[in-house]
């Protein structure tokens, strides 16, 4: 049937629009211009990581540089062997990890399993608070409260060491690992619970054999994420552990992580384009493969444990 | 016979006295940080009492003489980069957010690469950007270390948080306020600036402060950007500057005892700072959520 | 009414009916001229490419309302939204066939969806006024249109329209969320009216509401159709056999070998033969209540 538009004296029906509506289309353009912000920021990073690695890589050889025990690239003659800082780091971390990986999931159980919802309500963000105070405050409690505690305790560290930058880190990274476990923990359905608690289970027996195992990959999502922010924290270190890079597997002797190192070198007067400013370069990139690679894998986690039970 | 040997309405001793056990240990976790975050606070009122007088306000830094240091430099630095950072990282992080949650069409995989960029960068070590900075700025396009470059990389540092918090504010505006905005006939454009984002901004406002909070805070970007040692001018946006987390850490770096003082005074003004701008961001939170 | 009883097809009528408004609606109708206001030709609704509505042509009448009533799932509020093209905000969708409207194919490619919700509106189902005034609500498309003089006439106008001028007059300026249900919807009817549109969609505009403000709804949709053309989706038959001049029945077609549930267009006639009267036993099946 054919349509009649019986509308008399009516204005032509213009469906079109006037222009083409450039504002949307400039609108569209400005708003992905911000996000490419983002995107050429890690472009960024990694030019200006790559290029004078790439240099300082034609001088030293790679295999030196990771298998060398020396670094003294300021002496003569220089020696560019990592090891001692990815010791450092290492050691760093593992004294941070002592701390924050079972004082964080404690942190968690209770606050998922035991606490009452208004104690937790007034915990959790106050949790959150020491996770809001800056390095630097934490460098300085390490440095000036913790180190002569230990020493009064008897451990003989000396006024910069590693176990009280590590273990004071591990106490700023506690709300990481208890605010992700925790949150992994509140996923896990109340069924589940329910079902153990029905069978005669105790609390000990729900939180350990049930929640924990049903919540592991954001618990252990939480892990790494909280080691890789040891890994890369750089004030704690630069304040507390001390500037001498060397090998040593005793926690009260001092010792230089690759962010020590690095903040210590970019405060000096390096010439550029000198091999000595090159070694910012090198250890950044090491550093910066190094978090890339476990917040890979953080990330993953955390989208494994949310498909669970979303 | 039931094979249960204890009366019923008795736990086994052992099974009662593992469960304390463990429900103290749990106490002792979460009371660790409250414990450390107390002495903390503690210790730096004490250390640093003394030195907060006028003097510290008004004062720049005298490393010759710790009883005429004062912080006036840094205090200003810490300010001004507020300010600049305001002004970069909102518009460019609530854009990039708009475009994500409107715009974008999340079957591309160029978009879904931009998401996973995004969270990458957000843990990303911070002195990694120092050295970004370093690169580009200081060096590359030779700024030189002034406060321009320290609030360009303190911005792109606190990108990601400022994204992800305006995402979050914009997702929860309810899609029937949009699809009553188009049906009224409103372009992309239009039902975007005059229902989600007013609808969007407690929640992007609150992110924001919280982001900036963070970024006061950093130093080891600063470190390599810019912050020197010995800076006794006001600072200006293509001039040399120190900013409050720097000073706090050069006083600590020396020798002296009085400048542990100093450092103790200057963390309690970093500390005042970042709590007032906390407790507004959830002020403002509380006032302005709304529940929809 | 001896049509009624003498016709063997139709048994029974719907409880609840009242014959003399159908007789009454039956004369209107057959008075009315009808002029075609919208040509809907072999229209097919895909998501995903998978059919969600197939083949369905029909005219609709200019200043009558039209009901489209049928089973959940059979693809009735698909097709309406088809009409202001609110279907091209669903990424997966896919529209085949032709509605004219007016002479242009509203999926024609110089087609502007902006363009065409400014002159065919819509309500939904849930209430949905903006977190603003109720001013602004109801301001909100002038504005976005650039009809900037007059705003407050034009505002009282579509109030008045919408039969909440009295109840709101003074307290413009207060959110639209103090508003109870029925006077919500009323205000998101008063929205649509102040762009003038030609035509006002109706996605169950009452099954929200309490039966009081159903009734004011409906009575409404009478004083409306004057001066506007209506079409509503409604699944309460009483509903349509009181408002509508022409009912649109729709049903389900189950294709149990692809398990496919795709809706389909059964019948569509003057809304008394529809419930009296039908020619297709399904639409008989389905307002006897057999099924449905």
């Amino acid at each position: 049937m054919a349509a009649q538009d019986t509308t008399a004296g009516a204005q032509p029906i213009r469906l079109r629009a006037e222009g083409r509506r450039w504002g949307e289309d400039v609108v569209k353009g400005l708003l992905a211009l911000c996000a490419l912000v983002s995107v050429a920021t890690t472009i960024g990073i990694i030019i200006a990581l790559l290029e004078p690695s790439i240099e300082f890589f034609r001088e030293v050889s790679i295999v030196d540089f990771f298998s060398g025990e020396r670094w003294a690239p300021l002496f003569e003659p220089a020696s560019f062997g990592v090891r001692p800082l990815l010791a450092g780091t290492f050691a760093v971390t593992f004294w941070a990890c002592v701390v924050a990986l079972p004082l964080g999931l404690g942190a968690a159980v209770y606050l998922s399993e035991y606490a009452r919802p208004h104690v937790r309500n007034t915990l959790k963000p106050a949790l959150e608070v020491l996770a809001g105070i800056p390095t630097v405050v934490f460098g300085f409690f390490a440095l000036t409260f913790f180190t002569p505690l230990l020493q009064d305790f008897g451990i003989g560290v000396g006024i910069f060491n590693v176990l009280s930058a590590g273990l004071v880190m591990g106490v700023m990274l506690i709300p990481t690992v208890a605010s992700i476990s925790e949150d992994a923990m509140a996923a896990v359905p109340r069924e589940l619970r329910d079902g153990a608690f029905g069978l005669g289970a105790s609390k000990l027996q729900v939180a350990t054999r049930i929640v924990i195992p049903a919540a592991v990959s954001g618990i252990v999502a939480s892990y790494v994420l909280a080691i890789s922010r040891a890994v890369g924290e750089t004030m704690i270190v630069l304040i507390a552990a001390g500037g001498i890079a060397q090998l040593t597997a005793d926690p009260r002797e001092p010792a230089q992580t690759m962010t020590a190192f690095i903040g210590a070198t970019g405060l000096g007067d390096v010439p550029t384009g000198s091999l000595e400013y090159k070694t910012i370069f090198a250890v950044g990139l090491s550093l910066f493969v190094i978090t890339f690679f476990m917040n890979i894998i953080s990330i993953r986690l955390v989208r494994k444990y949310r498909e669970i039970y979303e | 016979m039931s094979a249960i040997p204890a009366p019923l309405g008795q736990r086994p001793r052992g099974d009662k006295v593992r469960g304390t056990i463990f429900y103290v240990l749990l106490l002792i976790s979460v009371a660790v940080g409250f414990i450390v975050l107390f002495t903390l606070i503690v210790d730096v009122v004490q250390k640093g009492i003394g030195y907060i007088d006028p003097l510290f306000f008004t004062e720049p830094n005298n490393p010759t003489n710790p009883q005429e240091a004062g912080a006036k430099p840094a205090i200003l630095g810490t300010i001004y980069l507020m300010v600049l950072l305001l002004m970069f990282v909102v518009p460019i992080g609530v854009g990039t957010a708009i475009y994500l949650e409107e715009y974008a069409d999340r079957e591309r995989w160029y978009n879904r690469l931009l998401e996973l960029n995004i969270q990458n960068l957000a843990a990303v070590p911070s002195i990694v950007y120092g050295i970004l900075g370093l690169a580009f700025l200081v060096r590359g396009l030779g700024l030189g270390r002034v406060l321009l470059a320290g609030a360009l990389i303190l911005t792109l540092l606190v990108l990601p948080t400022v994204i992800v918090a305006s995402r979050e504010a914009i997702r929860s505006v309810p899609d029937s306020i949009r699809q009553g905005a188009y049906a009224l006939g409103a372009t992309q454009w239009q039902v975007v600036r005059r229902q989600v984002l007013p609808a969007a901004i407690p929640g992007i406002a609150t992110g924001s402060i919280l982001a900036l909070a963070r970024a006061i805070g950093e130093t080891a970007p600063l470190l390599l950007v810019g912050a020197l040692t010995y800076v006794t001018v006001d600072p200006s946006l293509l001039g040399s500057f120190t900013a409050l987390p720097v000073q706090i850490y050069q006083w600590i770096a020396r020798p002296q005892e009085e400048f542990r003082y100093l450092a103790a005074a200057g963390i309690m003004v970093l500390l005042a700072i970042l709590l007032t701008m906390n407790a507004f961001a959830i002020w403002l939170r509380n006032r302005y959520q709304r529940r929809w | 009414m001896p049509d009624m009883e003498s016709a063997p097809a139709a048994p029974a009528t719907i409880a609840g009916l009242d014959e003399k408004i159908l007789t009454e609606r039956r004369e209107a109708v057959s008075r009315t001229r009808r002029d075609v206001l919208f040509d809907v030709d072999g229209l097919t609704v895909s998501y995903a490419d998978v059919p969600a509505l197939k083949n369905v042509s029909l005219e609709i009448y200019k200043n009558f309302l039209t009901a489209f009533i049928g089973p959940s799932g059979c693809g009735k509020s698909t097709f309406i939204r088809c009409f202001n093209r609110m279907n091209d905000l669903i990424p997966t969708a896919s529209v085949e066939g032709k509605i004219l409207y007016h002479g242009t194919d509203l999926y024609g490619h110089e087609v502007d969806s902006v363009e065409v919700r400014k002159r065919i509106g819509m309500v939904f189902q849930k209430p949905n006024p903006f977190p603003k005034s109720i001013y602004d609500n109801v301001a909100f498309g002038p504005r976005i249109l650039g009809w900037k003089r007059e705003l407050d006439d034009r505002v009282e106008r579509a109030l008045r329209n919408a039969a909440l001028w009295d109840e709101v007059k003074n307290r413009l300026k207060s959110s639209a969320y103090g508003l109870s249900g029925g006077q919500q919807q009323r205000l998101c009817i008063a929205r649509c009216l102040a762009v003038e549109p030609d035509v006002l969609l109706m996605d169950e505009p009452a099954s929200a509401l309490d039966p009081i403000s159903t009734t004011a709804i409906e009575d409404l949709m009478h004083t409306l159709k004057r001066d506007y053309t209506i079409v509503i989706v409604t699944h309460n038959m009483q509903q349509a056999a009181r408002v509508a001049d022409m009912t649109a029945f729709f049903s389900v077609e189950v294709d149990e070998e692809q398990d496919r549930r795709t809706g389909i267009l059964v019948e569509y006639d003057e809304t008394p033969t529809i419930f009296t009267n039908p020619g297709d036993k399904r639409t008989e099946d389905y307002v006897t209540g057999r099924f449905g």
